[in-house]
């Protein structure tokens, strides 16, 4: 077409209009090439779409070759004894698949002539049928009985699209014993399908909501197979193609012992509360209790909603873990470890001091600090501060110390921060400190809170789980290790248990190791002393407990508690805590009581806490 | 010059908000970018199953490529040109990298990683390339002379030997195509186009008997006969043919795709996403896909028409013209006309890299419209 010209010749400016124009006329041939390319692109899609388009529809349709996942079947949860905890028991539900339904509402009443299905029911069924490709199956209802499934059964053949599938549901033996524990499973909704990867869960209809199974969901869950298969136009099944078996998911055993927690349940009974036992050896929870409790079996497939409604504006709160995400106080139980602060920071020592009227007044300033006990302790050192629980020798402790090391001090033991448990949701708490006052209040720290702090009242806020960490932590002497649910977990092929191995956290070091032993002797005469706090557990005790009082003066349940004037009185009343370990000697258990409003910790606490020792070093039988 | 096709598209940015020149943005071709992406992120949508995640990583990705195009689009031509050999030099230096770090990893090599990113020097080379034949002849008389032909050959075919070494088959095709538009577009004449296809038609044999991996040999068979292995090779093929076929006229509807929907599709959000779109939007859906890409395609066909100097002029047409090659060569496999080659749907297709080149090209592209006027004489 174009001549070749001897651009060298001609101007610079001669040569760009020329180049201008045998480019324009060459853009000009491309475009239509492009053009060209496209009509035929477009005449392929005409073809496929319009010409060929049944033949198309009807492979699409008909005689079609399927992925279909086979979803893994879920680890079972037992106790350390290898007490059943969430079960997989067969269940039936009703599925409709759309596109080989005529009339969907002929259907509907049809069906619910013959069993009941609520209009929740209908609702749900309805939006998800809005959602699904009408080819795939959509649940109806779930968890039908026996009877129902017969009702059905006689002329289901009448109609197509409507079956009746079976699959595992799951049950939790135990009821509301250990539900905060376990948590429960229920169906995945729009939040987690944006989060979690469709792939993994296809087939699948429910997720691990809260506790262990959402914690461990990932090991329960298992892996989801495929099979390619080829079905007709009905859906149904010709031949398997290729197959990739799911590969279940697996069991836990969990390091609770069902049978001490049914012993801190009934101890704690009549109280709003938690009770959590720990091994200080290893971190092993052993129990841990939040009560009021609740039933999760009727999560599973959906609760309906009064019953919901009831559970969570119920002022009891039963849904609510407050073994690990209750934040109370710790009133005098931190004592023991303030005082063993103040050993290793030089602040004080064991032969110091501290007379005790009553009272306790900052220099030159007005404001009285008082003693729970009126008349005062007299002429006080550690180890009868701990055994009395003696507040003035605790503000002035903190006041020496000042509140910068105490936080720091303090750290150490897992307070104001998460144990790390296997657990998810835990509470961090609150351990206070100026940087964190100025940050939060924007407010300078002043002295007197320092003193508050000191017999851990005032801002500083701790879950009963972090309470048991401490207690564990004092009674293993510093050697401390992340609280663990996880005993070992069995694959469900091989039947192999692996066990769990302890998740050691950094030991607290001291310079002096007498220093433990004192403190933990001033938590043996709580228990054992004549003075002691906790005395009157100590009756036909054979073995020794080192304990610590407290009395947490009630703000609020937690932090989004609400205020409720007609139950004033009541939830005015102090929450009674007690920490302690036993044997003291050499410890095997570790435990944090509270019982909310329930008054002095001596009175009501340290019972409780004695009840569960007993079980667990006398009666039970050793796992 | 005046060219009527392109002239009349190229009205309808006269008299448009100054903002949007202010930053060096063409309008229409903004525009149509803009409306593409976006149907591209509702596709993706349905196509990735409705996760909400796919879309949003995608979004912010396309953000990303629009913010990369808005930079480029304030670097003028003449500097761009300045840079071009060095570009080139350093692409070519980063593929030969990549092949040896390939050969000592005894495996398929595209990546090369920097610790803190990973990239393709690969893609670099679907922009590099046509900018260096640009700068090529930019002072040569055009058309082209047999020496300088020979060098423009040499300047295309180097980087696409190494790319098929990695083995990219897609990407060498594209990388190759950049440079016989340059020539193309610089007035090579017709007798030895002609003589050029001829020669190829000679050479193919040897191609296939010596340079193509068993893959590609095997992805050509298939394309040939999909239907003689429908649970292997054909598999793809197959499946995107009974998506797109079963789609119809008008199309399924949003999120009602069954083909895509059970995984049938292979890729479905990535390579083969035009199959689901075709299921679900029907031959009307696709006629406007392909008429967006179409006004794509001749606005940037304009604005290189339209530029003063030869270097602004071979770049602009050449990146237009990849833009197509990617637009044809995917739906035309997607769609059993063209054999499967890794080559995703321009603006539409999940992924990033290819997005990071095409963005780039288009910033290119407004940069060339924005700075025509101070390039004349």
């Amino acid at each position: 077409m174009s001549k070749p010209r001897n651009g060298n010749t001609l101007t610079q400016e001669k040569d760009q209009r020329l180049e201008a124009e045998l480019f324009g006329r060459r853009a000009l041939v491309i475009l239509a090439l492009v053009v060209l390319a496209l009509l035929i692109l477009m005449g392929r899609m005409a073809y496929l779409q319009v010409l060929n388009h049944e033949l198309f529809t009807t492979l699409s349709e008909s005689n079609r070759v399927k992925l279909q996942p086979l979803p893994p079947s879920r680890g079972l949860i037992y106790d350390r004894n290898g007490v059943l905890l969430a079960d997989n028991l067969p269940s039936y539900r009703l599925e409709i698949t759309p596109e080989q339904v005529e009339d969907m509402d002929v259907i509907l009443d049809e069906l619910r002539r013959r069993i009941p299905i609520s209009d929740q029911d209908i609702g749900r069924f309805r939006k998800l049928v809005k959602r699904t490709p009408a080819y795939n199956g959509v649940p109806l209802r779930f968890g039908l009985s026996d009877r129902e499934v017969a009702a059905l059964a006689v002329d289901l053949h009448r109609f197509p699209g409507v079956e009746i599938k079976a699959d595992l549901t799951r049950y939790y033996p135990m009821g509301k014993h250990a539900a905060h524990i376990v948590g429960y499973v229920g169906r995945i909704d729009e939040k987690e399908l944006q989060r979690i990867d469709p792939g993994e869960y296809a087939g699948s209809t429910h997720i691990g909501k809260i506790g262990v199974e959402r914690s461990y969901e990932d090991v329960l869950r298992g892996r989801v197979g495929y099979q390619q298969v080829e079905t007709n136009a009905q859906g149904r099944v010709l031949r398997v193609l290729e197959k990739i078996p799911p590969v279940p998911g697996k069991n836990l055993y969990l390091t609770i012992d069902t049978r001490l927690q049914a012993v801190a349940e009934q101890a704690l009974e009549g109280h709003n509360g938690a009770v959590v036992a720990l091994d200080p050896r290893n971190g092993e929870v052993l129990a841990m209790v939040s009560q009021p409790s609740y039933d999760p079996n009727p999560f599973v497939n959906g609760i309906d909603s009064l019953t919901y409604t009831a559970l969570n504006t119920s002022p009891d709160r039963p849904l609510f873990n407050r073994a690990l995400r209750g934040v109370y106080p710790p009133g005098s139980t931190v004592k023991p470890a303030i005082g063993l602060a103040g050993l290793e920071l030089g602040v004080t020592d064991r032969n110091r001091s501290v007379f005790c009227p009553g009272l306790y007044r900052l220099p030159g300033q007005e404001h009285k600090f008082r003693d729970w006990k009126r008349g005062g302790h007299g002429r006080t050192n550690l180890d009868k501060a701990i055994t009395e629980s003696c507040d003035v020798y605790f503000y002035d402790l903190a006041n020496n110390m000042g509140i910068d090391r105490l936080h720091d001090y303090l750290d150490q033991f897992s307070l104001g921060k998460p144990t790390g448990i296997d657990l998810l949701g835990e509470k961090p708490g609150l351990l206070p400190s100026p940087e964190w006052k100025r940050k939060a209040h924007k407010q300078p720290w002043y002295a007197g809170e320092t003193l508050i702090a000191g017999i851990g009242q005032g801002y500083m806020l701790t879950t009963p789980l972090q309470l048991a960490q401490m207690t564990a932590t004092l009674a293993n002497r510093g050697k401390h290790f992340k609280p663990r649910l996880l005993y070992a977990t069995q694959d469900q092929g091989t039947q192999q248990i692996t066990p769990e191995a302890p998740r050691p956290l950094p030991d607290i070091a001291v310079k002096e190791i007498r220093n433990w032993d004192y403190v933990i002797a001033g938590m043996v005469n709580v228990v054992h002393g004549p003075t002691g706090t906790a005395k009157k557990i100590a009756v036909d005790l054979p073995y020794r407990i080192a304990g610590k009082t407290g009395t947490a003066q009630v703000f609020s349940l937690g932090q989004d508690e609400k205020y409720d004037a007609t139950k004033l009185a009541k939830e005015l009343q102090d929450h009674a805590l007690f920490v302690a370990f036993a044997p003291a000697e050499a410890p095997r258990i570790a435990v944090a009581v509270i019982a909310e409003n329930g008054g002095g910790g001596s009175a009501t606490a340290a019972p409780i806490a004695r009840k569960i020792m007993d079980a667990y070093l006398r009666e039970l039988p050793p796992s | 010059m005046k060219i009527p096709l392109l002239g009349n598209i190229g009205a309808i940015d006269e008299g448009t908000s100054g903002l949007l020149r202010r930053i060096k943005l063409d309008p229409p071709l903004l525009l149509v970018l803009l409306v593409t992406s976006g149907f591209g992120l509702v596709i993706l949508y349905s196509a990735g199953r409705q996760n909400l995640d796919l879309v949003l990583r995608q979004g912010m990705r396309l953000g990303l490529g629009f913010v990369l195009m808005v930079v480029l689009a304030q670097l003028p031509p003449q500097r761009l040109r300045g840079w071009t050999p060095w570009i080139y030099l350093a692409g070519t230096a980063l593929l030969v990298a990549v092949d040896m770090v390939g050969y000592i990893g005894k495996g398929a090599q595209r990546w090369l990683d920097l610790g803190f990113i990973r990239f393709q020097p690969s893609e670099i080379m679907k922009v590099a390339v046509p900018m260096m034949m640009a700068w090529y002849f930019a002072d040569k008389p055009l058309p082209p002379r047999w020496p300088h032909l020979i060098i423009g050959t040499v300047i295309t075919l180097a980087p696409v030997v190494l790319i098929l070494g990695q083995p990219d088959l897609g990407t060498a095709l594209l990388v190759f195509c950049s440079g016989a538009f340059a020539l193309f577009l610089g007035g090579l004449s017709w007798r030895i186009i002609f003589a050029l296809i001829g020669a190829f038609a000679a050479i193919a044999p040897l191609f296939w008997t010596f340079v193509m991996h068993d893959y590609q040999r095997q992805r050509v068979l298939t394309f040939l006969d999909p239907e003689t292995d429908p649970l292997g090779t054909g598999y793809h093929i197959i499946q995107s043919k009974i998506a797109i076929g079963s789609g119809g006229i008008y199309g399924k509807g949003w999120l009602h795709g069954s083909q895509g929907y059970l995984q049938f599709l292979p890729e479905s959000s990535t390579d083969f996403i035009f199959a689901v779109f075709a299921e679900e939007f029907g031959l009307f859906g696709v006629g406007l896909l392909l008429t967006l890409y179409l006004a794509i395609i001749c606005r940037s066909l304009y604005i290189a028409a339209q530029a003063q100097d030869t270097y602004s002029r071979l770049l602009g047409g050449s990146l237009a013209l990849i833009f197509f090659v990617y637009a044809f060569v995917n739906t035309g496999m997607v769609s059993g006309l063209l054999p499967v080659v890794g080559v995703p749907l321009p603006l539409i297709s999940y992924g990033g890299t290819s997005l990071v080149t095409i963005m780039a090209s288009f910033g290119i592209l407004m940069s060339i419209r924005a700075h025509r006027k101070r390039l004349s004489h």
